[in-house]
């Protein structure tokens, strides 16, 4: 159905190519995964099928690419509309119209397909993707994961042959995730459709796919084969696979059934240990950055400011242009604790989190942090007492080197020059300072926004979404980073969607439903309990609490 | 409202788990039994039918009755779409557009005549090259009466652009345009989305600032985040124009070489032809070949229009229909600005209350009456729901 030959792709300006040496072919109804870490080149192969790359983004294809015997390189992207559906990472901007239902039709009209067919497939769509009851709904009101079935199913109406998604689930809870994975499933089963889907979170895709097609390193060529194949090489693999290389099962299981049916031997081993916690660390919370001299004089509230704990909320409520963001939560965040706020999309995690560093009012209830109230204190006195990174990183970038960022960061932090780009140095080597921070990837950008951040010393630490986008690698740098941060004394509260990163790093477990605080204790009780939020370990190896691969690494030494 | 909802279907629906529930509470039974829409044209017409109704009085109690019967009828039939909020916006230019009115009387005086002086203001002598224009004085009652009257009458004709804006998108109204026209009107319709986009961008990174101890209002900030703003928005149309081409906007059909130039040759003959038969309209001596000129280049033109959208192989998704409903609702606003033109050359009197003397306004009896026709389309019974409700899909266990 879609056939590489021999394919590389140069984009201007660069002396090496994204992806080359690409020559396989996926055979009709296959759904096939392509995995391998951020930055080599996952969008670009992906964006050659449907011809967007290069007649849209520039460089040079060299090779072939065909789609259903139609050769890329002589078919523009509006000629392939027929045989392949695109949808790419952020579902917005690929909207047209202004509601569902229009939206389904668009692809279709088009197409020029006759009024009564589009009439049934409009249809058809809305109920395959439980879309019915949101069909006039206009888009802008939609939440994240019905947006990306909207998105899916927009280019499902022209019944394309090939479907081609760029990290469908990563922005999705991990019911909505599942949602999203039964109905693609459920089109490559029924109506034999092809598959092209790209995803860092293997743990949720793995299972399905018929396929994986790896690219180990940039502009290396990728490897095709069976996904148990795959994983036993592959440096990126969910959980489920990595417990099983641990345990030395052979071949690797895919799937948490496969692993449990093995893991009696394993569970045996661990009968009798248990898994080793670190509690929130004692210390100290970190001072806040002392003010440069000439304003030392003006302040004198750190005495009182430093018992009060990082973050108290009381009965806090908040509503926002007639729906009830938050109601009633209670919330304390003491120094060197790290707090998963977890929750489906919509929840209010993030409404909570900016209410916390004053960016959304509170109806009623109170707020402190750090013993001032967040939306009446200025952004400068902020800073130093609490930092959010953004779902958005890129929100806090507005210089256009890195080196000129970090400068900027100094001086609104009014730390000593050089602070902030000392922690880049330490977070992410390898910057160099006269990079654009657009042209830094996901991972690259999400690390210079938390040493900006950093900068402050803010004895409590936010981030919203922090592993959107982030493949393994980059996600377990992040882990060490921020257990770093907590052991010394910074408290952490992380908004997030992983499972795994929520098992791995934090104490304790708040999820939100409506608004309202449902559950709040420590991690291994609040997501061990929980089907949808337990992670892959705690499922293979129930009824022992065992949260990640590294404990049971460590447990086995 | 006009909503049909059957007993036991809305309030028995059984969560989907996809959908939020404080989504759902928002407009449960919306989602059930949605009624067709009107044709977008149909309230423009009627819209602009009061509007042009407004333009030919000055009467402040038909005026009055002008914005209560199109207020009455946008708060009766207006959709429940983010369109539809635009109307209060309106609401406030129309208000703004009165009081600056009545501003520009108060502090440069009037050229109407009059006697009774309410307040004289200290008056700023100006140079002498600046002769006519006058900064403060008497404000005589006749002046700011005719200038209230005025801007009433200003003030209503936005109003009815308004609801129409309230009652149907424009976006909707383009989506009607023909065939040739068609990928124009998506480009306006994308236009139009940009800048409540552009709006949005300019908060959220606003309100970034904060995040960085830099203080988030002030003129500095917002120059500040305009680079990254427009950055974000380049980028995203970028996205947009990828996205729209991979689903196939802008697909040429294959037409013959002949139809193509039978295609230009009427669209370029046609315009000609409207060129010069307005100015033969125009001119004293063009007066024998003017209008028939005109038309034939008008119905050229629509010819070529009509052969151009061949070349398009796009078709509608269920485009709005001319519906007997539809015609009444244009239609009375159509009756609305005839009766009133025709009550206008029959007595003017009563359309354009005088200022000298003052005089209490009356109502005149049969204008008014012809306004209250635009009431129609609030009055008309509501509309069948278009599709009953879809059987639910079971629930998925997990």
């Amino acid at each position: 159905m879609i056939r590489f030959e021999n394919v590389s792709v140069t984009y201007d300006g660069c002396s090496e190519a994204t992806v080359q040496g690409v020559d396989f072919a996926i055979p009709e109804g296959e759904l096939v995964l392509l995995a391998g870490p951020s930055g080599v080149g996952k969008s670009t192969l992906l964006g050659t099928v449907g011809g967007l790359v290069p007649h849209f983004t520039g460089g040079t294809l060299r090779g072939r690419v065909t789609v259903a015997g139609r050769d890329t390189r002589t078919h523009k992207p509006r000629e392939l509309a027929d045989v392949v559906g695109t949808v790419g990472q952020d579902p917005l901007s690929h909207f047209v119209t202004d509601t569902v239902e229009e939206e389904l039709a668009y692809g279709m009209e088009s197409l020029g397909l006759p009024p009564a067919v589009m009439r049934r497939r409009v249809e058809e769509t809305l109920d395959l993707l439980g879309l019915a009851g949101l069909r006039d709904r206009p888009i802008a009101t939609l939440s994240g994961g019905q947006r990306q079935r909207v998105a899916i199913g927009s280019v499902l109406t022209p019944h394309p042959r090939v479907l081609v998604l760029d990290e469908p689930t990563s922005a999705l809870d991990p019911a909505a995730a599942e949602e999203v994975l039964a109905v693609l499933l459920r089109l490559v089963h029924d109506l034999g459709t092809t598959v092209l889907l790209a995803e860092h979170r293997l743990e949720r895709v793995l299972q399905y796919a018929d396929q994986v097609a790896l690219l180990p390193a940039p502009g290396a060529a990728p490897v095709l084969g069976t996904p148990a194949e795959i994983m036993a090489v592959s440096p990126v693999c969910p959980p489920v696979v990595d417990l099983g290389r641990l345990a030395g099962w052979s071949p690797l299981p895919l799937t948490v059934r496969d692993a449990r049916r093995r893991a009696g031997d394993l569970r045996e081993r661990l009968a009798g240990r248990e898994p080793e916690r670190t509690p929130p660390a004692t210390v100290e919370p970190p001072a806040p950055r002392l003010p440069l001299p000439r304003r030392r004089g003006r302040r004198a509230a750190p005495a009182a400011a430093a018992s009060a704990p990082p973050a108290e909320v009381r009965a806090l409520a908040v509503r926002r242009a007639r729906v009830q963001a938050l109601r009633d939560v209670d919330l304390t965040v003491s120094p060197g604790e790290t707090i998963a706020l977890m929750g489906r999309n919509g929840a209010g995690k993030s409404t909570l989190l900016n209410t916390l560093v004053g960016l959304v009012e509170p109806s009623s209830g109170t707020v402190r942090v750090g013993g001032t109230v967040p939306h009446r204190t200025s952004p400068r006195d902020l800073v130093r007492r609490v930092g959010l990174v953004p779902q958005e990183p890129r929100d806090l970038l507005y210089a256009d080197t890195v080196a000129a960022e970090c400068a900027a960061a100094d001086r609104d932090a009014r730390a000593a020059p050089g602070t902030c780009r000392a922690l880049v140095t330490g977070l992410l080597p390898g910057i160099s300072d006269d990079t654009h921070p657009r042209d830094l990837s996901e991972g690259q950008r999400l690390t210079l926004a938390l040493a900006i951040v950093l900068a402050a010393r803010p004895p409590l630490l936010l981030l919203d979404e922090p592993t959107r986008g982030l493949d393994y690698a980059a996600k377990t740098r992040l882990v060490v980073v921020l257990r770093e941060l907590a052991a010394a004394g910074h408290a952490i509260v992380l908004a997030t969607h992983d499972v795994e990163l929520a098992a791995e790093l934090s104490h304790r477990v708040v999820l939100l439903a409506e608004g309202e605080v449902i559950a709040d204790g420590p991690t291994a009780e609040v997501i061990v309990s929980s089907p949808s939020f337990a992670p892959q370990v705690t499922k293979i190896l129930a009824p022992q609490k065992w949260l990640t691969v590294a404990q049971v690494r460590e447990a086995l030494r | 409202m006009s909503e049909g909802t059957r007993p036991g279907t809305s309030g028995t629906r059984p969560a989907k788990s996809g959908s939020r529930p404080t989504e759902r509470a928002t407009r449960p039974s919306r989602a059930l039994a949605a009624v067709p829409h009107l044709h977008p044209g149909a309230w423009w017409l009627w819209a602009l039918g009061l509007g042009t109704a407004a333009t030919r009085t000055t009467n402040p109690l038909l005026l009055a009755l002008l914005l209560v019967t199109s207020a009455y009828v946008v708060l009766t039939c207006r959709p429940d779409t983010p369109w539809s909020r635009s109307y209060s916006a309106f609401l406030h230019l129309a208000l703004a557009v009165l009081l600056v009115r009545l501003f520009f009387v108060v502090v440069l005086g009037s050229p109407v005549p009059g006697s009774h002086v309410i307040v004289t203001l200290p008056e700023v002598p100006l140079p002498g090259w600046a002769q006519g224009i006058r900064l403060g004085g008497r404000v005589t009652a006749e002046g700011v009466v005719f200038a209230l009257y005025d801007g009433l009458r200003l003030a209503t004709l936005l109003v009815c652009v308004g609801a129409a804006n309230a009652l149907a998108s424009p976006s909707r109204l383009l989506k009607s345009l023909p065939g040739a026209l068609y990928e124009a009107g998506v480009a306006v319709v994308v236009a139009l989305t940009f800048a409540p986009h552009l709006i949005a961008d300019v908060h959220r990174l606003r309100a970034a600032r904060r995040l960085r101890g830099r203080p988030d209002r002030g003129l500095r900030g917002l120059l500040q985040v305009a680079l990254p703003v427009l950055e974000g928005a380049l980028e995203r149309s970028v996205a947009l124009a990828a996205a729209m081409d991979a689903r196939g906007y802008g697909r040429t059909a294959d037409v013959p070489a002949r139809v193509r130039r039978t295609t230009t040759a009427l669209t370029l003959g046609g315009l000609l032809g409207v060129c010069a038969g307005t100015y033969g309209l125009l001119t004293a001596a063009g007066g024998t070949y003017g209008l028939p000129v005109l038309l034939a280049g008008v119905v050229a033109a629509l010819a070529g229009l009509r052969l151009g959208g061949r070349r398009s192989p796009r078709t509608r998704y269920r485009p709005d229909r001319w519906t007997p409903r539809a015609c009444l609702v244009a239609g009375s606003g159509v009756a609305v600005a005839a009766l009133m033109t025709l009550a206008g050359s029959a007595d003017p009197e009563a359309l354009q209350p005088g200022v000298i003397p003052l005089t209490a306004p009356t109502l005149p009896l049969w204008p008014a009456a012809a306004v209250l026709l635009g009431l129609l389309p609030a009055l008309l019974p509501a509309p069948l729901p278009a599709r009953l409700p879809v059987p639910l899909p079971k629930e998925p266990s997990s």
